[in-house]
């Protein structure tokens, strides 16, 4: 288990009551997003398909890297580790 | 004798002289010959291949010029007085053969040798860009190199705006801007480039207004349509480097599969909220190609997974944050010089006053950017600003 910081983008921020950041305890990716969808329930649905595959739209990194270059969602995690999720985002406003 | 033609006489003893046509066959030996005249005497005629550093500023940027101090050196002026101090300058500095070239000029094109005249800035310019000229990575030569460049930027909204101001205040010299909107009262939140009074203007006549009361040399083309597959490989036709700042998804894909087809860089910012990333696209760089958008994204969201462009908002200084990034990452890829974001996702969140940047990889199985067969464009249903918001 280690101390792990997820990284909540803008657009799924009301789902955290507008947190920036989730703490949790974890071994894997999989299992810190699981328990971020304990703390807040509806979030992993944004992240994850019906057949828990990450979206094609959203990509997760552990610190700077990919987690399609660590092993996907069974990715360890060191303690301190942060995980940021990151959509598409289309916006320029025109 | 005055004290300048004495110190002159010694300084031709102990710096030593060559004449124009030796200097000629050191040149093509591997010798460098720096011209030092005047911006003004250059104007009129240089030797052929030479390095050209103003008197002023020889010592500053010969290093830049001339790495190695054991380069051989000749250094010319109009007659052959000025080289000889500053030849004897480049001795101080450490170079170890250095000459002067005798009689200057005005003998080398008396012998009859090889002079070009060089492209150089006018006065006018040389006061606009005087404080490119003084940083020895842009100086004259890059500058007229950002003048001869061409930038098309899709999009003259939040991000476009501040990307074109600062494009055409650096002086790239020819700016493509495609839109087929026209400015609505809620735009003047964030897009710089339109006023109050032109509410109800075509986007791209004002962005031109806006940019030629700036800069009023450029080239600035309107191309007002938007961008399809039918049209886009001739609109990105002329263009040295892509900026996408555009607000949906089906045209950030067409604008990645055209820059993939033609071999362009795509500086791509996008923006939500508080949020922004920005990053370059650049499969087809010589060395270290990076990833295209579809390396990241395969896909773009299916249109009932995303907010409607209203809802999606956006504080109006944060395309003014990423739009000024992509800026610098064009005239970087224009003058060739630093390390461009390539390969690199740099994110900003306003909110938490935080800068990162992840890394992301070439995809080798990239049905665009790593097939040698070019799949065809695709049009995707539109769909707005971020797939996984919440509404």
């Amino acid at each position: 288990m280690s101390k792990t910081t997820i990284r909540i983008p803008t657009p799924l921020r009301n789902l955290t009551a507008g947190a920036g950041f989730v703490e949790v305890d974890a071994g894997t990716v999989g299992e810190a997003l699981t328990l971020l969808e304990r703390r807040h329930e509806g979030i992993l649905q944004r992240v994850l398909d019906e057949h828990g595959r990450l979206r094609g739209f959203v990509n997760v990194f552990v610190g700077e890297r990919n987690i399609q270059a660590l092993g996907g969602l069974d990715a360890g995690l060191e303690e301190g580790a942060v995980i940021s999720i990151v959509p598409a985002v289309a916006g320029g406003t025109r | 004798m005055s004290a300048s033609q004495k110190r002159l006489a010694a300084l031709r003893e102990s710096v030593g002289e060559v004449d124009p046509l030796e200097a000629l066959e050191l040149q093509q030996r591997g010798a460098r010959l720096i011209d030092v005249r005047e911006p003004d005497e250059v104007a009129a005629g240089s030797p052929e291949g030479a390095l050209r550093i103003v008197r002023g500023f020889l010592e500053l940027r010969i290093e830049q010029a001339v790495a190695d101090t054991e380069t051989p050196l000749l250094v010319l002026c109009a007659g052959g007085a000025r080289s000889l101090f500053a030849a004897d300058d480049l001795e101080r500095l450490g170079y170890t053969d250095v000459r002067s070239v005798a009689g200057g000029f005005r003998e080398w094109k008396n012998a009859g040798l090889p002079v070009e005249v060089p492209r150089t800035l006018d006065a006018e310019q040389r006061e606009r860009y005087g404080r490119h000229l003084s940083v020895p990575e842009v100086g004259e030569e890059g500058q007229l190199r950002l003048l001869d460049s061409k930038v098309l930027l899709i999009g003259a909204g939040g991000l476009g705006s501040p990307t074109a101001l600062y494009l055409a205040a650096a002086g790239v010299g020819t700016l493509g801007i495609v839109d087929d909107d026209v400015v609505d009262r809620s735009n003047l939140q964030r897009q710089i480039l339109h006023t109050d009074a032109r509410v109800g203007r075509s986007k791209v006549a004002s962005a031109r207004e806006t940019l030629l009361a700036l800069n009023p040399s450029l080239d600035v083309r309107g191309h007002e349509t938007r961008l399809d597959r039918h049209n886009v490989e001739e609109v990105f036709g002329g263009y040295d480097v892509i900026v996408d700042g555009t607000d949906n998804f089906p045209t950030r894909y067409l604008i990645n599969d055209a820059c993939v087809k033609l071999q362009k860089p795509n500086v791509h910012g996008s923006i939500f909220r508080f949020e922004g990333q920005v990053t370059v696209f650049w499969p087809s760089r010589e060395a270290d190609p990076g990833p295209c958008y579809r390396c990241l994204y395969p896909e773009p969201p299916p249109a009932e997974l995303a907010p409607s462009c209203a809802d999606a908002g956006v504080l109006g200084v944060l395309p003014g944050v990423i739009g000024v990034m992509q800026a610098v990452e064009t005239i970087k890829l224009l003058l060739g010089i630093g390390e461009p974001l390539v390969g690199k996702l740099l994110q900003y969140d306003a909110l938490q006053a935080e800068f990162y940047s992840l890394r992301v990889e070439r995809d080798p199985g990239c049905a665009y950017c790593g097939s040698e067969h070019f799949p065809g464009y695709v049009d995707y249903a539109q769909s707005c600003a971020a797939p996984v918001a919440v509404p």
